[in-house]
């Protein structure tokens, strides 16, 4: 064989790296300065928001006496649950002693039924707005992603006037209208947009088969929206449990969210100021949005990235 | 009009639709007899799903009217047509078994369950799906989740079954495994059948008539045959037929009391080409396929020339060598026995009669 042949056969000279190592196998990994500084960042941004965690998780299992040293970052000594109990039933707002639990019930009943009656509408709307487009529908769904930008404070007043006149105004059932409807436009958006990256093909196989509208979202649409109610309930638990606007203003003083109670209580003027317990309340407040993201973190990430639906 | 006793099954008249202001079908006719199988052969985008989906009334019509089985259904529903249809993507209720993606439309419909049962037994026998009837369609392959979304077409009892390019999303091999079973299945129903496609073999290996289609406008409605042999214009040739049919751009010219086909110093005589009308000198454009010209066979020919072989691509069974004719490329198909070498000299010879010719401009058959 001349030389020539040989390049011609074997025309891929192992190419050799400075180590002097054939590539063969896996690529080496190499730790990149950019990645450690990624990692840096990333420590460091935790840390900024799990310090204030911890410095409330330590101060509401403290004992008055103990907080007055001073201490932000020491461990209890003598760790209590009474500042968390004190926050439950018996922290006060004004006059009532009766602590956040009331505040808590009045959340529940105002959340719930906002998320359910709310998802049902923005699931019907985007459903409807994606497969039976009637005359003006895009100008509905315009006006609703327009909506989605309006600022609250624009509409409270007139929203007060509306409600006033039909009777609605500080009633529980007027804070879950207005929990519903400022949840339609980002909802429809969230339905609709997942609706229309299904195979139309679907739908229009449904009509052949003879079902209607409600048959076609009922039978084929609904089992295969869990994913993206999942996206719904976690966005609108989070926020409606989190409003304070709203719940103060359309609520009524007897239907006061836990946020509103919260608020009153740690800014509660009279006698000393008991940290351990505003803190707990704090903590109290907040456990609900907290355990939803804990708990379906991942069933957040996968309906998100549940656009393209296989089969 | 009583139209299922002359046996028409399905009948498209004068059908418009527009989409907003761009006109996707115009003016379009079409009848289909009972019991036949139509193929929509065109290119992506030409208005073949659109058709269809005015037939099953997914879509509404601009203009004209839709009979079927003799009854106006214009303005009907899609359930109320007496159709069944099968689409590409299969479109199976992913939430469903087999077994009750088959039966929504007869659970909507609201049919006893014994009947539905029935029914559901029949059609899994047919499509031999009858082990996959409690899966998901998740896990099923791509060729039996197709089975199954025939089956959901066969089970409603209907006369007219539209496909809409039910084999593209499968492999050539499953294609043409299940392209036999589409045969078998209207050999057995006998129902009329209207199946969109751009596979040309799909249309030829299926079809009892070609709609070939092009913009929105049916250009030539025809047996297979008669499409591949006299295709009405240039669009239709091309399109038909692979490898594609080769094109030699020169003039009709009037010698003595015969015609030529003249291209630079090639002179093609056409007494044996039937025209279709009263031919005009001028420019124009010779087609013959690849398969009716003859590679070193003699000179028995009622017309052969030479040339110099520049490319040989093997084809398996068959081998396509690419030369130049008049300057222009130029293919011939032969078996791989009799393959040429490369820079070859050849001669090459056909009989005119099995050309085409066009108007250079129209496009249209001379
Ligand atoms: N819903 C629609 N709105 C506007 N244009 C459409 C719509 N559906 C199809 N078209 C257009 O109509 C033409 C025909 O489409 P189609 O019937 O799907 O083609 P084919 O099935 O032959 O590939 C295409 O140009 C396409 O862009
Ligand atoms: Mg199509």
């Amino acid at each position: 064989m001349t030389a020539a042949q040989i390049t011609a056969i074997q025309p891929v000279q192992d190419a050799q790296d400075q180590t002097g190592v054939a590539p063969f196998g896996p690529k080496p990994r190499h730790v990149s300065p950019g990645r450690i500084g990624i990692y840096v960042f990333l420590v460091i941004a935790a840390l900024f928001f799990l310090i204030p965690v911890y410095i409330m998780i330590v101060t509401s299992l403290k004992g008055m006496p103990e907080i007055r040293l001073g201490h932000l970052f020491s461990l209890p000594a003598e760790p209590t649950f009474q500042p968390w109990a004190d926050a439950w039933l018996h922290a006060c707002t004004g006059r009532d002693c009766n602590g956040l639990s009331p505040g808590f019930y009045n959340s529940l009943k105002i959340t719930v039924p906002s998320v359910i009656i709310s998802i049902i509408c923005a699931s019907i709307n985007g459903y409807a707005l994606t497969f039976w487009p009637y005359k003006g529908a895009n100008l509905l769904f315009g006006l609703l992603v327009f909506g989605a930008f309006v600022p609250y404070q624009v509409v409270i007043y007139p929203l007060i006037i509306g409600l006033s006149s039909v009777g609605l105004f500080a009633t529980l059932p007027g804070i879950i209208i207005v929990h519903t409807i400022f949840g339609m436009p980002i909802l429809t958006l969230l339905f609709r947009n997942f609706y229309a990256a299904l195979p139309v093909e679907l739908f229009k196989a449904a009509r052949v088969d003879g079902a209607g509208f409600w048959r076609i979202f009922f039978s084929i649409m609904l089992p295969m929206s869990v994913p993206i109610t999942v996206v719904a309930i976690i966005l609108q638990v989070t926020g409606i449990w989190n409003d304070f606007l709203f719940g103060i203003v359309f609520a009524g003083r007897s239907n006061w969210p836990m946020t509103v109670q919260l608020n009153n209580i740690v800014n509660t003027t009279t006698g000393v100021r008991e940290y351990n317990v505003n803190m707990a309340a704090t903590i109290l407040t907040a456990a609900v949005p907290l355990i939803i993201y804990f708990v379906s973190g991942r069933w957040f990430v996968r309906g998100i990235a549940a656009g393209a639906v296989k089969g | 009009m009583d139209m299922a006793q002359n046996g028409t099954s399905v009948s498209i008249q004068d059908l418009s639709l527009n989409f907003g202001a761009v006109s996707v079908l115009k003016t379009l006719n079409l009848d289909v007899a009972q019991g036949e199988f139509v193929v929509l052969l065109g290119p992506s985008g030409c208005g073949k799903s659109t058709l269809l989906n005015c037939v099953a009334g997914l879509l509404d019509i601009s203009e004209g009217r839709i009979f079927i089985k003799g009854k106006n259904v214009t303005w009907e529903e899609p359930k109320d047509r007496g159709i069944g249809m099968v689409f590409q993507s299969y479109a199976l209720y992913p939430q469903m078994t087999v077994e009750k993606n088959l039966s929504f439309g007869l659970r909507v419909a609201g049919l006893p369950r014994d009947e539905i049962v029935k029914r559901i037994a029949r059609a899994a026998e047919i499509l031999q799906i009858e082990p996959l009837l409690q899966r998901k369609p998740s896990a099923l392959s791509g060729g039996q989740r197709q089975r199954v979304a025939i089956g959901r077409a066969l089970v409603r009892d209907v006369d007219v079954f539209l496909f809409d390019e039910p084999l593209s999303n499968l492999d050539a091999k499953l294609r043409s495994e299940l392209r036999v079973e589409i045969k078998l299945l209207h050999r057995k129903l006998q129902n009329t059948m209207i199946y969109v496609t751009h596979d040309q073999i799909e249309a030829m290996t299926l079809a009892d008539r070609i709609a070939v289609m092009k913009g929105g406008v049916i250009q030539q409605l025809d047996a297979p045959q008669t499409i591949y042999n006299r295709p009405v214009n240039r669009f239709v040739a091309g399109f038909l037929g692979s490898p594609a049919m080769n094109f030699v751009e020169g003039r009709l010219e009037k010698h003595g009391d015969g015609w030529s086909f003249v291209a630079e110093d090639l002179k093609i005589p056409l007494g044996t080409y039937q025209f279709d009308g009263q031919p005009e000198a001028g420019p124009a454009v010779f087609g013959i396929r690849p398969e009716h010209v003859s590679l070193n066979s003699g000179t028995g020919w009622p017309f052969s020339t030479s040339a110099n072989v520049e490319v040989v691509e093997p084809m398996g069974s068959d081998t396509l060598v690419w030369l130049k004719l008049a300057q222009q490329k130029f293919s011939v198909r032969v078996t791989s026995e009799r393959t040429p070498q490369n820079d070859e000299a050849v001669t090459l010879g056909f009989d005119p009669m099995r050309a085409s010719l066009f108007d250079a401009e129209t496009g249209g058959r001379i």
